[in-house]
């Protein structure tokens, strides 16, 4: 078989492109090199959806991210993932940072972000009365919030499987070439695959896959990003994303309400050239609470569940790097896609379904498409009236499993059925474990239900595929030596 | 399945058995409700002997106390709801409560009654709530929780070890992996003394040559799939890392034993007055909270060193239950403090004229002290205590017109 497009990458830029192809009448694979979808880059994003004031709008990034900013919301309706759309507040700390503040106001203007609100400070603190009484002034941009970038990516991936898209997990791209008709791709372990088109959209590592294709050099710089997570009952939970006025290379560390109700605060912004290392720093955190207490009354240290670290992957211009490659033709890379990416994806997805119409891919409508997906019952969120219902045929919606985030054993049966079979795999589809305890009171109980649902032994579980094992074996299995 | 009780007792761990077994014999309608599927809590998987030398007069393994107390409980007529989890509990006009319970059995169900004690025990703190740095690979658990992979599942977590923090659970760990031929590289602990109780180091780690570094912290732990190594290295007296001595420790596992936060967020929405020194609520000497009809004891109320003081202290809270339930009023007019030394006092309101049994968290590690309570910094009670630990707590029975005010415990080093 010989596919029409291959997507190197499941992450938000892959998925969205999956989701966009599907409405045509193609043959379209993503290949991605984790276990499963939405492992990379797009795990470990901070899930705002941005309002379109922070870059100037010479730049692709600042297109895309309003008409992606824009899309969001309908794709929100259909596929049901999780969306706080709680707007975003731009803060100025002290006087001298009222310039820099009323320029990005006058950018946003300028890019027609709608409905943006210059505040006295006096109408900040109506608009967010947890604010450091050191706020002097800001802005509001209404059309912003915070979703979960997972649920978005697999909902994303789930919807164009059901339109026909065909996915191949650990598929780590070693090696490709075209042969005038068609590109014969190589994963690692010897498997091929076979498509007229290409679109590299494989995050951190989209310069070594160009590379290897026979493509264009480029180079992707990992910046990397820290994050912190604060407990759903934090009184430093604010009702806006917090935002400073921007530093250079970043926009700085935030407050973010998460669509889960939990808190971040972060991130950091820092060079690193492995493009694998995802620690975390003992200093950072100190950082980041020192700045965050300073913007948000409420803040503690003893309210901290968890830190994590994602990389963004940066091109040499700062801006997104969405072009066909100027060595190899049937290829286009969507490289580059740091921040506003995630905001961004929905348009980057119909951006490159252009250019690959533009390298002479037919777009004929496929009339069977169905761009929705039926929204997953939560128990955490339904009424003692639904769940009632809900109950008369699926008695587990009340078997709690999770206890801080409760999570029903339907929601990881659910989890599990849409190919979630790693604990991390469950625990972004469906929160459970990503509380308080951190998994110390439910994984045993979510292995179990992993095990008996997909039919693996327990002894197999991984927590992200390949050698990540959970468990080392069975009582019994090692020789006891006192 | 009746609607209406007159106690609900939210967790079947000891405290909720202890103190349910005497609400019931008190002819109370009593309702113990669990999450999981039977009684007992987390002693299902604390298979190791030494409960019950003071409760029960005789070494027990976990299962076997909590099975003994289940028994007693259920005899003196107590109800149970299990596979049930509280959602949510909120005070009614009347005074009444209203708690909202989830199960497979019965779906969603709204209870009744007068009178709560929360019994939630307590939850492990995390590597995340300590900002240990480093990695995110598999093979890292809280110690509670490779506990119950090994004896409730059967399954091994690793096959050599590294156990940060000295916790009770930490060190009965070590132990059990080295009984299961999982190498245990070492424990690390950042204070100068150990966590856990004494004799748990003498039998769990010193009898299996399991070597304890002191004043040492874990500053990386690496490892992309499944953990490699940690790096450790020694702290100085304000606990920062000196990077020159840092040295790796090989391993597949990290267990981490770093301390006990009592599991209160669900009485959060009953806006219980919050302690800030023990994470549980603040009480009244019969085990009441700022919000009246509700009790608390065992480990979300504060953590203890042995469950055996859990069941105790359940057992007297059930007692006050039954005397607030037949209309007995109490007189909690004085305030309890700690000034030297001391981390907290249990109860934290008393009654001067009745006997009251306080009970201490000491903050200094030594082998004569002498304990005082002073009213108007006047040292009006005094007791000399031997060998204090952090980990072990100190109980003081005051009697009757002892103090006649608010007091003030002081815990001073006696030379």
């Amino acid at each position: 078989m010989i596919y029409d497009v291959a997507i190197i990458g499941g992450g938000a830029t892959g998925g969205a492109t999956a989701y966009h192809l599907s409405r045509y009448q193609l043959n379209t694979i993503l290949l991605e090199r984790g276990h499963e979808v939405c492992s990379g880059v797009s795990k470990a994003n901070s899930g705002i959806i941005h309002g379109g004031f922070h870059h100037p709008s010479d730049k692709l990034k600042t297109r895309l991210e309003i008409r992606g900013n824009h899309l969001m919301e309908k794709l929100h309706q259909d596929l049901h993932f999780p969306y706080l759309k709680c707007g975003i507040l731009v803060v100025a700390y002290s006087p001298d940072e009222l310039d820099q503040l009323h320029k990005l106001y006058e950018q946003g203007l300028a890019n027609n972000v709608p409905d943006m609100e210059l505040c006295s400070r006096k109408r900040l603190f109506e608009l967010e009365s947890k604010l450091d009484d050191s706020a002097v002034g800001g802005f509001f941009a209404p059309h912003g919030g915070t979703i979960e970038p997972y649920r978005y990516v697999f909902a994303l991936i789930e919807c164009a499987l059901k339109n026909g898209v065909s996915l191949k997990c650990d598929f780590q791209v070693t090696a490709g070439n075209f042969n005038n008709k068609y590109w014969e791709i190589y994963s690692g372990d010897g498997r091929k695959i076979k498509a007229k088109y290409i679109v590299n959209a494989a995050g951190l590592f989209a310069d070594e896959v160009s590379s290897c294709l026979g493509g264009e050099n480029f180079k992707i710089f990992p910046r990397k990003g820290e994050e912190y997570l604060l407990d759903r009952n934090s009184a430093g939970r604010p009702s806006k994303i917090i935002f400073p006025v921007p530093v250079k290379h970043s926009k700085g560390v935030l407050v973010i309400p998460t669509a889960g109700g939990t808190t971040m605060i972060g991130p950091t912004a820092e060079i690193t050239d492995d493009k694998t290392d995802t620690s975390t720093t003992a200093d950072n955190f100190s950082k980041i609470l020192t700045l965050t207490q300073k913007m948000i009354k409420g803040i503690a240290a003893k309210d901290l569940i968890t830190s994590f670290a994602g990389l963004r992957p940066i091109h040499e211009s700062e801006d997104f790097y969405i072009t066909h490659d100027s060595r190899m033709p049937a290829l286009i890379h969507a490289a580059g896609i740091q921040s506003p990416g995630l905001t961004a994806s929905p348009a980057i997805g119909e951006y490159i379904t252009t250019l690959l119409h533009d390298a002479g891919l037919p777009l004929i409508e496929n009339p069977a498409f169905d761009g929705t997906l039926p929204p997953l019952p939560e128990t955490a969120t339904l009424s003692d009236e639904e769940l009632l219902q809900h109950h008369q045929n699926d008695p587990a919606c009340t078997n709690i499993i999770c206890r801080c985030e409760t999570i029903s054993e339907s929601e990881i049966i659910a989890a599990v059925k849409r190919g979630h079979t790693t604990v991390d795999g469950v625990k972004f589809f469906t929160r459970a474990g990503m509380g308080r305890c951190q998994g110390g009171f439910c994984t045993a109980k979510i292995l179990q239900i992993i095990s008996r649902e997909s039919g693996i032994p327990m002894e197999k579980l991984t927590k992200s595929g390949r050698n990540s094992r959970i468990l080392a074996g069975k009582l019994g299995d090692l020789e006891v030596k006192l | 399945m009746k609607t209406d009780y007159d106690v609900i007792i939210v967790g079947a761990g000891a405290a909720g058995l202890a103190a349910g077994k005497i609400c019931a014999s008190a002819n109370l309608n009593t309702l113990i409700i669990d999450r999981e599927n039977r009684t007992g809590g987390i002693l299902n998987q604390c298979i190791h002997n030494g409960f019950g030398l003071k409760y029960f007069k005789e070494e027990l393994t976990g299962p076997e106390f909590s099975c003994r107390l289940a028994k007693q409980a259920r005899d003196a007529g107590a109800f149970f709801a299990l596979n049930s989890t509280v959602t949510s509990i909120k005070k009614l006009a009347d005074g009444t409560f209203d708690l909202r319970v989830l199960s497979r059995e019965n779906a969603v169900q709204h209870l009744h009654c007068k009178a709560i004690l929360l019994a939630m025990g307590c939850r492990e703190r995390t590597r995340g709530a300590i900002t240990t740095p480093g990695c995110r690979p598999a093979g890292i658990f809280t110690a509670g929780n490779a506990q119950k992979l090994l004896n409730r599942e059967g399954k091994l977590p690793g096959k050599s070890a590294v156990i940060v923090g000295s916790g009770d659970i930490g060190l009965i760990m070590a132990r059990r992996l080295r009984w299961c031929g999982i190498e245990v590289k070492a424990v690390i602990e950042i204070m100068p003394y150990t966590a856990g109780l004494t004799r748990n180091v003498v039998q769990c780690l010193n009898d299996f040559d399991i070597p304890l570094f002191l004043s040492t912290s874990v500053v990386n732990i690496n490892g992309k799939e499944r953990v490699s190594s940690v790096i450790a290295a020694p702290v100085d007296e304000k606990r920062q890392p000196d990077m020159n001595k840092a040295f790796e420790i090989p391993c597949d596992t990290v267990l981490f034993s770093v301390g006990l936060i009592p599991e209160m967020e669900l009485a959060r929405q009953l806006g219980i007055k919050e302690n800030q020194a023990t994470g549980g609520a603040e009480i009244n000497s019969n085990y009441s909270t700022s919000v009246p009809g509700v009790f608390t004891a065992g480990n979300v109320l504060h953590v203890h060193d042995l469950v055996d003081f859990v069941a105790e202290e359940a057992e007297y809270a059930g007692k006050c239950i039954a005397e607030y339930l037949s209309g007995k009023q109490i007189n909690n007019d004085f305030n309890a403090a700690v000034g030297k030394n001391l981390k907290y006092v249990i109860p934290n309101r008393f009654d001067p004229d009745t006997d009251t049994r306080f009970l201490f968290r000491p903050l200094i590690v030594t082998d004569r002290a002498v304990l005082t309570a002073s009213v108007n910094e006047k040292i009006l009670w005094r007791k000399t205590l031997k060998f204090v630990r952090p980990a072990e707590m100190i109980t003081a029975e005051i009697s009757a017109d002892t103090l006649p005010g608010a007091v003030v415990f002081d815990l001073e080093e006696s030379k």
